[in-house]
């Protein structure tokens, strides 16, 4: 024992910690009479952001120019753009092409009809993923026209088809621009972190009022909000290409754009393909907020049903949002993996089998349908419906268990909810601050201090730290709890393809259900109030926590799992010592999107009635104060930023300490 | 296909012909109206849109959020929006009008009436009630508390947003009660849905016109009436040192929208403002859609083939 080296550093590491939290209790709790300002931010010293925004975005919209034209005219130009695509695309699926305007428009050609529709989609299946693939995108089409849900699936198609192929492309350019300078990089982390986590109901008035009420503004937004994951994934992939790749293809003498499109992004098809699953997912998730500026379709007829309580109905909209989802992920999925064939040699036909089938089938259907109406639309009389049905259970429910269900959540909000919302509502805001800039002082260095300090410092001084703790209390809970879930079930998914299947369905109904349609069943069971709000959001929160844990885990190189084994390891000492620690990059990544998860349900929670900050955007919205709105969507923002440094610095520090990467 | 054709045609220009006889020149350009989410206001939407369009006029139906959609009212993007509450849009209303790009076209006749409201079996545990007097006896407060709550009395309040004064109502009044504020009206609905199957104690804010005092049984509190000087002056009322010591107003229900349409189509906004229809009517209509499962359209078709001399009355015929 004596042999031991002796620690040269005088202090160990854990000394700074200790010194700092003894200071940060003392201040806690013998502070608030010495120094008041610690704990009550001085309102004479309150910063007058929202102000300032209020008569920014004023200027903005009034007065900004080009000089040729204003900065309204601009955003007006490209709401004209995206107009084009979308009103062929919902004419072709839903209103059928008109001549002049309203009720007087006049239908010069049908829309498709559900023939042609299920036949075409059925086809693309076939085409990209074989049988098996064409019949789940004609069952779910199928769900959701026999359940009467077709004419508004039909609009929501048609701005998700618009809107799905704009997030892809623009999520790929930015992270690969991200990629390859890393300044573009560094700029852009904000930004993306500030899209993703600033509540859309704080932009939604200046994105109406630029972009002109209706389906393109709802388009506009869903990007903001859809988009940012692609771009994270794009970058993180294209890094993870291994170097041999690289190397090769410097070799035989790619071109720089020859690198990027023939071997880089080939190369990380499987974790691109996550990114267009998240966007797809993303903006069905955005179907409700769009019904709201304007766009109609399945949102709309789940918030109308959910409003007369109609649960059933809420329901079966929902679900045809589900089907929609999966059947276009499931398609999109197939057509990446889809290996280029030879083309077949011969006539036009044998080349262009599916294209020239599917057209027939348009307009065969087309004429038939002129003959035969029920062919055009499904007859009313023929669609199906769950009723009262659903009604009738949560109201069995709710009279047989409710008192069970009370004690429950009683238990687990006055032990575990109230003491902590309690316990982060006295905290001094001065002290805090000062606690997050020493963390990040001590994980990444002066820098990281310095900006989380700043941004914590900030939302004090706007006035929002009351509200702010609410959120942090709120999203940190059900982070937890999501987490807790999400990555026990993440592993047995990896390690299993038979409990992934499920599990995928279940995740991508969850991401895609609207929160609104078990949310008031909720309220019913569990009254309005914090839990029922904590459910919605580890509901959500749940599903990157899974999705970037088996990611990960099955992007671990076999070779040195095989290594692993060869070395004797056992089955669990493989899962802790090698494909955990490989996959950390991914796992960290999925804590990090939970957390932006969460923080993205504070409008929903805003719904049931929590006195967070998502209630402050609320209001704003209804008062139309876009100063107010984004000074507490700005507060979200910096909550998921300071995590996110925090959480990424402390990686990179476990990392270097594991020796995968140099510190 | 061709015969359709024709008949579409024919329709629009009888459409048209009617429009250019009734009116000189007007655009023929749509009126917008906006579609919110609840029943009542998709009603009195469809009615307008349907008077409009028998006088000649192109409508189309735009969905948008209640307070959004003055955003797109100013830009000229939509045109009417045809029930703005007094009492949970009027701050919204005020800032746009007074923009200048709004206008409000006047009340729609219906009033909003918005109060504590309780399910009549708690009358038993509460012999009191109606008389808001009632409430600040402990044992009646008792009756409506939950655990969070106990031993005060829980009051599940409207979205903030609605504003509504009612943590001030409790304070002015003293009253044994604590104020909880649902997110949504959708929220507060299943609550009060969850309780009604149970018989369990509720007091909640309950407005009408609206499906649920046809389908539950219940009654509002009556507090000491509203009037101006209650919420401006703090000497009213029983409590001398604070506002608020009375009950809710009852507050018109307006009709708004942009400021252009007095210019662009000046018969439609004739029409606009010569609209309405009271409380009574509209209340039924809701329930039979909301609680007998009628389509909004054959409700609106029944009551203009009720009511043709007052509808046309609006247009001018």
């Amino acid at each position: 024992m004596a042999t031991r080296p002796r620690i040269t550093r005088r202090f160990p590491v854990w000394t700074g910690w200790v010194v700092a939290l003894v200071l940060f209790w003392a201040l806690w709790s013998y502070g608030e009479g010495l120094l008041p300002w610690a704990f009550d931010y001085p309102k004479s010293m309150r910063i007058p952001a929202a102000r300032w925004i209020s008569a920014f975005t004023k200027w903005l919209l009034n007065e900004a120019s080009f000089g040729l034209f204003t900065f309204a005219e601009f955003t007006r130009f490209i709401a004209a753009v995206l107009d084009v695509p979308y009103r062929f695309v919902l004419s072709l699926l839903s209103s059928g092409f008109l001549k002049g305007e309203g009720s007087q428009a006049v239908q010069i050609l049908p829309p498709l009809s559900w023939v042609a529709v299920i036949g075409s989609g059925a086809l693309l299946g076939r085409y990209a993923g074989g049988v098996r693939l064409a019949a789940l995108v004609a069952g779910c089409l199928i769900f959701v026209l026999v359940f009467g849900q077709w004419q508004s699936a039909m609009v929501t198609l048609a701005s998700i088809l618009v809107a799905v192929p704009l997030g892809v492309a623009g999520g790929l350019l930015l992270g690969i621009l991200a990629f390859r300078h890393p300044w573009f990089e560094r700029a852009i982390r904000p930004v993306l972190d500030l899209m993703q986590t600033i509540p859309v109901f704080a932009y939604l008035v200046p994105i109406l009022i630029l972009f002109g009420f209706g389906p393109t503004a709802a388009v506009v937004a869903t990007l903001i909000y859809a988009m940012p994951p692609m771009t994270r994934i794009t970058e993180l992939a294209l890094r993870r290409v291994p170097s041999e790749l690289t190397d090769l293809g410097r070799m035989v003498g790619c071109t720089r754009r020859q690198m990027l499109w023939r071997v880089m992004v080939p190369a990380s098809k499987d974790p691109l393909m996550v990114g267009v699953n998240q966007v797809i997912m993303l903006s069905l998730n955005m179907v409700i907020i769009a019904s709201m500026i304007g766009a109609g379709g399945l949102g709309f007829d789940v918030l109308a049903a959910l409003r007369r309580l109609d649960f059933g109905a809420g329901l079966e909209a929902g679900l045809a949002i589900v089907a929609l989802a999966v059947a276009l992920d499931r398609l999109s999925q197939a057509f990446a993996r889809l290996r280029p064939e030879p083309a077949p040699v011969g006539g036009i036909v044998a080349r262009h089998p599916y294209l020239l089938s599917g057209l027939a089938l348009i307009l065969v259907a087309g004429l038939a349908g002129l003959a035969l109406p029920a062919l055009q639309r499904w007859p009313a009389a023929y669609e199906l419906s769950t009723g009262t049905f659903w009604s009738r259970v949560v109201e069995w429910i709710n009279v047989n268990f409710f008192d069970t269900i009370e004690a429950v959540k009683n238990a687990v909000l006055l032990n575990l909810l109230v003491p902590f919302k309690r316990f982060l509502g006295g905290l001094p805001w001065a002290g805090v601050v000062a606690l997050l800039a020493y963390g990040g002082w001590r994980l990444g260095g002066w820098r990281l201090g310095l900006l989380v300090a700043a941004l914590a410092g900030l939302i004090a001084a706007t006035g929002q730290w009351e509200k702010a703790a609410i959120t942090v209390y709120l999203c940190g809970i059900s982070t937890v709890f999501a987490m807790l879930i999400g990555l026990p079930v993440g592993i047995l998914s990896a390690e299993r393809d038979a409990i992934w299947a499920p599990v995928r369905v279940i995740i991508d109904t969850l991401q895609t259900l609207p929160s609104f349609v078990y949310l008031m069943p909720a309220v019913m069971l569990f009254r309005v109030g914090d839990f029922t709000a904590m459910i919605a959001v580890v509901a959500y929160a749940l599903v990157p926590a899974v999705r970037y844990t088996v990611l990960g885990l099955k992007s671990v190189d076999p070779r040195l799992v095989e290594a692993g084994r060869a070395m004797g390891c056992t089955q669990g000492q493989i899962l802790w010592r090698i494909k955990l620690r490989l996959a950390l990059p991914e796992i960290l990544l999925g804590l990090n999107q939970t957390v932006m998860f969460a923080l993205s349900m504070l409008v929903i929670t805003a719904l049931v009635g929590t006195r967070d900050l998502g209630q402050e955007v609320y209001i704003a919205l209804t008062k139309a104060d876009p100063g107010r709105g984004l000074v507490a969507g700005l507060a979200v923002a910096f909550i998921a930023i300071i995590t996110d440094r925090l959480i990424s610095a402390s990686a990179r520090a476990a990392r270097a300490r594991l020796g995968l990467e140099a510190a | 296909m061709p015969k359709t054709f024709l008949k579409c045609g024919l329709a629009a220009s009888v459409l048209a012909m009617t429009a250019a006889a009734g009116w000189g020149q007007e655009s023929n350009d749509p009126i917008k109206l906006t579609l919110h989410d609840w029943t009542g206001q998709l009603i009195t939407t469809n009615l307008m849109g349907e008077v409009l369009k028998q006088a000649g006029y192109n409508v189309e139906y735009v969905q948008a959020d209640y307070l959004a959609q003055f955003a797109g009212l100013e830009s000229g993007d939509l045109h009417v929006a045809m029930e703005m509450w007094e009492t949970t849009g009027r701050d919204a209303m005020d800032a746009s009008t007074a923009t200048g790009k709004t206008e409000v076209f006047g009340p729609t006749g219906m009033k909003a009436k918005e109060e504590w409201w309780y399910p009549t079996y708690m009358k038993e545990k509460c012999p009191g009630l109606p008389n808001w007097e009632a409430l600040k006896d402990e044992a009646c407060a008792e009756a409506f508390s939950t655990a969070e709550t106990a031993p005060k009395g829980r009051y599940l309040g409207g979205p903030v947003t609605w504003g509504g004064f009612d943590d001030e109502r409790v304070e002015a009044l003293d009253l044994p009660f604590e104020v909880i504020h649902a997110g949504t009206d959708a929220a507060l609905f299943a609550e009060l849905e969850s309780a009604y199957q149970r018989q369990a104690p509720i007091m909640l804010w309950i407005y009408a016109p609206h499906w649920a005092p046809a389908k539950y049984e219940g009654e509002w509190v009556e507090f000491p009436e509203y009037t101006a000087e209650c919420y401006n002056d703090p000497a009213w009322g029983m409590n001398p040192d604070m506002a608020y010591d009375c009950g809710k107003p009852f507050g018109e229900i307006w009709k708004v929208g942009w400021a252009g349409v007095k210019d662009k189509w000046p018969g439609a906004y004739e029409a606009i403002k010569a609209f309405t229809i009271d409380n009574a009517e509209m209340g039924a209509m809701i329930t039979e859609v909301d609680l007998n499962g009628q389509t909004v359209e054959q409700v609106t078709a029944g009551w203009m083939a009720a009511n043709e001399g007052r509808w046309k009355a609006w247009i001018g015929q």
